[in-house]
């Protein structure tokens, strides 16, 4: 049995230290890790736990991070709880690996805090290896602060290792604006928030000799696209699993979470669509222009990245006359990722909202109020005019010359 | 039944074992072999993960499969980390009283064919052995990726043609020597390391049994003829196993714990390099006079290779 460790109800842990806490809660069976900034805290106050007996799973500190995931994929199939933590580089390493395991169904928990990729080399955050990951069959969350990073991770668990579900979960954080940021955070006794997450219930375990198993065979046209339809509809499937964890975790702490958040639409004519914590740049700057300046404005934010919420966020968005997507990762030659998958659960409403969308905070450029409300007088204006009167893509919070791109005939 | 209690190949080839004979490896294929024993001289409960390549995808094609244990297949590279997640989920597992049959024994195996071992896999390899996690690797030595169709490898020796070393007017094939990967895996102070072959069939499962017994990572390599890309009749595997030893171009021998080495088997006859070239199609361009000297070399460095294995094991380094 682990030593205990003393927990106070309210601790002020930045979002690498909440998320360690919660793995230390979890109880997990292995943790294989490598470092790099910003989420090297994490296996770094795993390490602590481990060297002072505060955990007694085992606790593997491999060669790189694809090994890390390597390990993961193998742990997990021998029947029992797995997490691990990566940013960035770390994040693009593991990339093979991450397809390995959700193709083998593997309830995997990792840490994602959030950096960009190089290069250049840059250590701060944006969401570039957010979005690498969205097509690799894991279940994505995204915390927008450090109390969320804790709450979401406990969440993770008992998501993934549901039997109706049975898939890796990420839990995204923001480099540094979250992971080194400290805060009040509320967390859980250790054994609440244990019985909150359960024991790990193996499926198709490596470690039962009297049923054999072979996981990760090979499969060609035959049936390689039955499998990865039967992934994808477990990954849809997850939506009400999903929902009914953020319910149980509401009643146990009074902390609702939706796999799409809203703030002030009841009534909002012009929105930004963001994640991170951007989101609460937003939710400032849009209190403070309807207090100031009568605009209408509201945020609306992911929470639940994939699957991705398109029902949730058409209905989110149904009464919006312009909106401002936010996308933290460059483009690459198109349309913002986000931005994609937002206009396309617009574009089957009646009312087909203004969609512009915004490149922001590359490489932890600042995000401030201020240019939060920048955004939403152009949304108002979008609104007003009854078009969109700027470039439907523009960089936004970029040194020297404005860039916009893609145009639309005007009036 | 274990391989301990049988007493000769026929007996053992009848056995029933835990690697069905259903798959689809080439006729004459050596990995099937060497799998075969691996399971054969043990009666634990068997882990064993695969590297992508010849064996993975003819042993588990779904909805089939050839492993009547448990499996798993990831990558290229990462079969050792699979396999070690899997050993420290089994510590972890036991500490915490949460298997089904706590106290039997398992073993945990990864196999890898020369190219994901010497190469692309080396790193994941190289850091599941410094972990000191409880394993046995086992490399599949064919000398090339057959898989993907007959490509070099960091283990292709000189002078054999390759699909991407080939033998043509401007060359006589691979120009590099052969890694010594048994040498580098016992730099590790892995406690166990060896190179063993399918004909000696006998040493190969006592080998192997001294690497399941041995606690930590331990090293096996294999030579494993590739009737497909070395070119030769599929009834020829053993013949070809045995030319190969006989030659030295495959010394046989272990090492304990990074020091002390034993060679396995001295050839009565030590026979010229010449015979095991000319008995397979990727050396044959050798023969021409103008690769001679390509002959001479190899058989130079044959020598020279067996005189230091000798004083290695003389001199207990
Ligand atoms: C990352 C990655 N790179 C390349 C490949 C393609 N590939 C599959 S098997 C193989 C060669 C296997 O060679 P080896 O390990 O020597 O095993 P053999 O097939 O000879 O037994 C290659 C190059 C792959 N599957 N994954
Ligand atoms: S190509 Fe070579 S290694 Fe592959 S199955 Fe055939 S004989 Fe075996």
């Amino acid at each position: 049995m682990a030593e205990k460790f003393d927990i106070q109800d309210r601790e002020v842990w930045d979002g690498n230290y909440a998320a360690s806490q919660a793995l230390r809660q979890a109880r997990v069976d292995v943790v294989a890790a490598y470092p790099i900034t910003p989420s090297t805290p994490i296996v770094e106050n795993y390490g602590a736990y481990v060297a002072n007996g505060y955990v007694d799973g085992e606790f593997v500190m491999v060669e790189s991070e694809h090994a890390a995931m390597s390990g993961c994929v193998g742990a997990s199939a021998a029947g029992g709880r797995v997490a691990t933590a990566t940013s960035s580089q770390g994040f693009a390493l593991m990339a093979e690996v991450l397809y390995q395991a959700s193709g083998m169904r593997l309830p995997i928990v990792l840490t994602v805090v959030n950096r960009a990729l190089a290069s250049p080399l840059n250590v701060r955050g944006d969401h570039a290896d957010m979005y690498m990951g969205r097509d690799s069959g894991w279940i994505q969350m995204d915390a927008f602060n450090s109390q969320e990073a804790y709450d979401l991770t406990l969440c993770a668990f008992k998501i993934g290792e549901d039997h109706a579900v049975r898939l890796p979960v990420m839990v995204h954080q923001d480099g540094f604006i979250t992971s080194h940021t400290a805060q009040n955070v509320y967390p859980l006794q250790d054994d609440k928030a244990y019985d909150f997450i359960g024991d790990f219930k193996p499926v198709d375990d490596l470690l039962d000799f009297s049923r054999p198993v072979t996981y990760g065979a090979q499969t060609e046209e035959d049936w390689h696209f039955e499998h990865k339809a039967k992934q994808h509809k477990a990954l849809m499937d997850s939506r009400p699993v999903i929902d009914a964890v953020f319910e149980e975790f509401e009643k146990l702490t009074g902390r609702k979470y939706n796999r799409v958040e809203s703030y002030n639409m009841e009534d909002a004519e012009v929105v930004i669509v963001a994640l991170g914590t951007t989101v609460e740049t937003a939710i400032v700057a849009a209190q403070q222009l309807r207090e100031e300046e009568g605009i209408k404005a509201g945020v609306v934010a992911i929470r639940c990245f994939r699957p991705f919420p398109f029902d949730q966020v058409r209905e989110a968005l149904k009464g919006a006359k312009s909106i401002a997507v936010l996308d933290r990762s460059s483009p690459g030659g198109a349309m913002g990722a986000f931005f994609n998958e937002v206009s396309a659960a617009l574009y089957t409403t009646d009312t087909r909202p203004l969609v512009t969308n915004y490149i922001y905070g590359l490489g932890g450029r600042d995000f401030s109020i201020d240019e939060a409300k920048r955004i939403f007088k152009e949304q108002k204006a979008h609104a007003d005019a009854g078009y969109i009167t700027t470039d439907i893509q523009q960089f936004s919070g970029l040194r020297g010359p404005k860039l916009g791109y893609f145009q639309t005939q005007r009036g | 039944m274990a391989i301990t209690s049988i007493k000769n190949l026929k007996e053992f080839s009848t056995n029933n074992d835990r690697f069905e004979g259903a798959h689809t490896l080439c006729p004459g294929c050596a990995h099937s072999m060497i799998v075969r024993e691996l399971m054969n001289c043990t009666d634990d409960n068997l882990v064993i993960s695969s590297n992508t390549g010849c064996l993975e995808v003819s042993t588990a094609v779904y909805p089939f499969t050839s492993w009547d244990t448990s499996w798993i297949h990831i990558g290229f590279e990462n079969a050792a980390t699979a396999v070690t997640g899997a050993e420290a989920m089994h510590k972890a597992r036991k500490r915490k009283g949460t298997l089904k049959d706590n106290d039997a024994p398992v073993k945990f195996v990864a196999f890898g064919g020369d190219g994901s071992t010497y190469d692309i896999g080396f790193q994941w390899l190289s850091g599941a052995v410094e972990r000191g996690h409880d394993f046995t690797y086992i490399c599949l030595d064919n000398e090339n990726y057959a898989n993907t169709g007959g490509q070099r490898s960091s283990a292709t020796p000189i002078g054999a043609t390759t699909s991407t070393a080939q033998a043509g007017t401007h060359s006589y094939g691979k120009k590099e020597k052969k890694k010594d990967l048994v040498a580098i895996m016992a730099a590790h102070g892995a406690p166990y390391v060896a190179q063993l072959a399918p004909n000696k069939w006998k040493s190969m499962a006592k080998g192997f049994q001294k690497a399941l017994e041995t606690e930590g990572p331990c090293f096996i390599n294999t030579v494993s003829p590739c009737t497909t890309e070395w070119r030769f009749d599929p009834k020829d595997t053993i013949l070809l196993t045995d030319l190969a030893t006989d030659t030295l171009m495959f010394p046989l021998y272990e090492i304990i714990d990074g020091h002390e080495l034993n060679i396995l088997y001295r050839p009565k006859n030590v026979l010229k390099v010449e015979d095991y070239l000319g008995a397979q199609g990727r050396y044959k361009h050798l023969f021409k006079p103008e690769n001679r000297h390509v002959i001479e070399q190899i058989q130079k460095n044959i020598n020279e290779y067996w005189d230091m294995l000798q004083r290695r094991e003389e001199a207990r380094i």
